[in-house]
């Protein structure tokens, strides 16, 4: 039975991400945990997070989870959700630009404030409900239709250097990158654990993926 | 491609009982809110709230077992309402897998609350929960007010100007009721709708006075808001989440189908 560490950094509730990953695969033992040897000894591992990105990078700063993550983004299949794909970025501009993991070279910026949509209506910030991913050649899109909608709340969104790391893109109103994968790294700016079915079949896709394309 | 325009199903839990009231006066038992909520989910439903009603502090764990309950098999965003006082009532609410909560009156009386709320646990899952009634007279200018105490007492705060200062305190999405509308089933208060969702940056959420598909759509529309919130007309299966969505859809609105 393969095993899946939920690195709990104490951003944000856990209760939904693990709930979902044991529904997808209810054969897979899914550890909440804030403990370097269990996220180290696990097969996968779920790096979530909601909230500020400063408190994040505190967080993982002062519990010493950065390097951890930072071993085990190179080696096993490693899903980030929300604010944990974009701390795998190398700096963001939200709280003044706070540096982040540098895993996935690029940026994380702001929503323009006041852009229009087609009908001229202005949009909100954040970004908040069911968008469309477009996707790009990927085993975790598997059983999942293109363009199918999932669940968003952000208000930065990533930019990385290298665009061929773009798994995925959605419009608000201008396309943004909204999966990245590097190597054994899928990351994801929409909540797959919110997302109903094609949430959970991402999950479980995750939950097989051997971490190679 | 764009941003889909979300209908949430709103519950009314009284002692973990779904129930509508008409104006809060006629309360009507509508069920079991786990299987309601697996219902909704199960026809599309985009976001689901549970409003918590119960006028007892005593039995306020009940809501967090039924959200508990119902976020360990459904996985849409789940919002709870109703008596949220203190940071440990969210934490509470949130660990119990709720993804937002709705703060209303502790927002009137200390809008500081708010604001330390959103520090605490983000923006992301502070709705603030605006209850708006109209008191300008006829020939006179739109003026809303915001009341507490279910409609019944004025504060004599003005709704719009409460609405951007919510925002300015950190809230990430405003839940609008008019509570000239609420229960009345004759359609949303669409200028009230409007002057607030374009007076704010954050994603409005239209409620009160939904009696049917067309009301939805007029939300959309003609309100501009980014959801639409309603209870009475799912609840008892007059319509499903789906016909709603069709509807919508038919209207020219993108949503989630």
């Amino acid at each position: 039975m393969s095993t899946v560490a939920v690195i709990d950094y104490g951003m944000g509730n856990l209760h939904s991400i693990a709930k979902a990953l044991q529904h997808a695969e209810p054969e897979c033992d899914v550890r909440v945990t804030a403990s370097s040897d269990s996220i180290l000894d696990a097969d996968r591992v779920v790096f979530p997070g909601v909230g500020a990105i400063r408190d994040c990078m505190q967080a993982l700063n002062q519990s010493g989870l950065s390097g951890v993550i930072t071993e085990v983004a190179k080696t096993k299949p490693f899903l980030g959700i929300c604010l944990g794909m974009q701390a795998l970025l190398t700096d963001n501009e939200e709280n003044g630009r706070t540096q982040t993991l540098n895993i996935i070279p690029g940026h994380v910026v702001r929503f323009a404030e006041c852009l229009h949509d087609s009908d001229g209506n202005i949009l909100k910030i954040p970004h908040m409900g069911w968008n469309q991913v477009h996707q790009m050649p990927h085993p975790l899109w598997e059983n999942i239709a293109q363009d199918s909608r999932f669940y968003f709340v952000h208000s930065y969104y990533a930019k990385p250097d290298n665009t061929s790391v773009v798994a995925g893109t959605s419009e608000y109103p201008a396309a943004f990158a909204c999966a990245l994968a590097q190597q054994n790294i899928f990351a994801v700016q929409f909540h797959p654990e919110k997302s109903q079915a094609v949430g959970l079949q991402l999950l479980k896709n995750f939950l097989h993926w051997d971490g190679k394309l | 491609m764009s941003l889909a325009k979300r209908i949430i199903p709103c519950l009314d839990v009284d002692n973990g009982r779904v129930v509508k009231g008409v104006k809060f006066v006629d309360i009507r038992d509508a069920g079991d809110p786990v299987e309601i909520a697996r219902r909704y989910d199960r026809e599309g439903a985009d976001e689901i709230t549970f409003l918590d009603i119960t006028a007892t502090h005593d039995n306020r764990d009940t809501i967090a077992h039924v959200v508990e309950q119902v976020a360990s098999e459904v996985f849409i965003p789940l919002t709870v309402g109703g008596g949220i006082r203190t940071l440990d009532d969210i934490r509470r609410m949130l660990n119990a897998g709720a993804d937002k909560v709705g703060i209303n009156s502790a927002a009137v009386f200390n809008p500081d609350f708010v604001r330390e709320a959103a520090e605490r646990f983000g923006s992301q899952c502070i709705v603030v929960a605006i209850d708006a009634k109209k008191t300008s007279q006829p020939d006179e200018p739109n003026r809303w007010e915001i009341f507490t105490h279910g409609g019944r007492k004025g504060t004599g705060i003005d709704a719009v100007e409460w609405a951007k200062k919510m925002v300015a305190f950190g809230a990430g999405e405003i839940l609008l009721t008019s509570m000239d509308r609420d229960g009345t089933r004759i359609g949303f208060d669409l200028s009230l709708t409007r002057a607030i969702s374009e007076a704010v940056s954050v994603p409005v959420i239209a409620s009160g006075g939904v009696g049917n598909l067309g009301h939805l759509a007029d939300g959309i529309i003609e309100g501009k808001a980014d959801a639409v919130l309603a209870a009475s007309i799912f609840h008892f299966a007059e319509y499903t989440i789906q016909q709603a969505k069709e509807h919508m859809a038919e209207r020219g609105i993108e949503v989630r189908l």
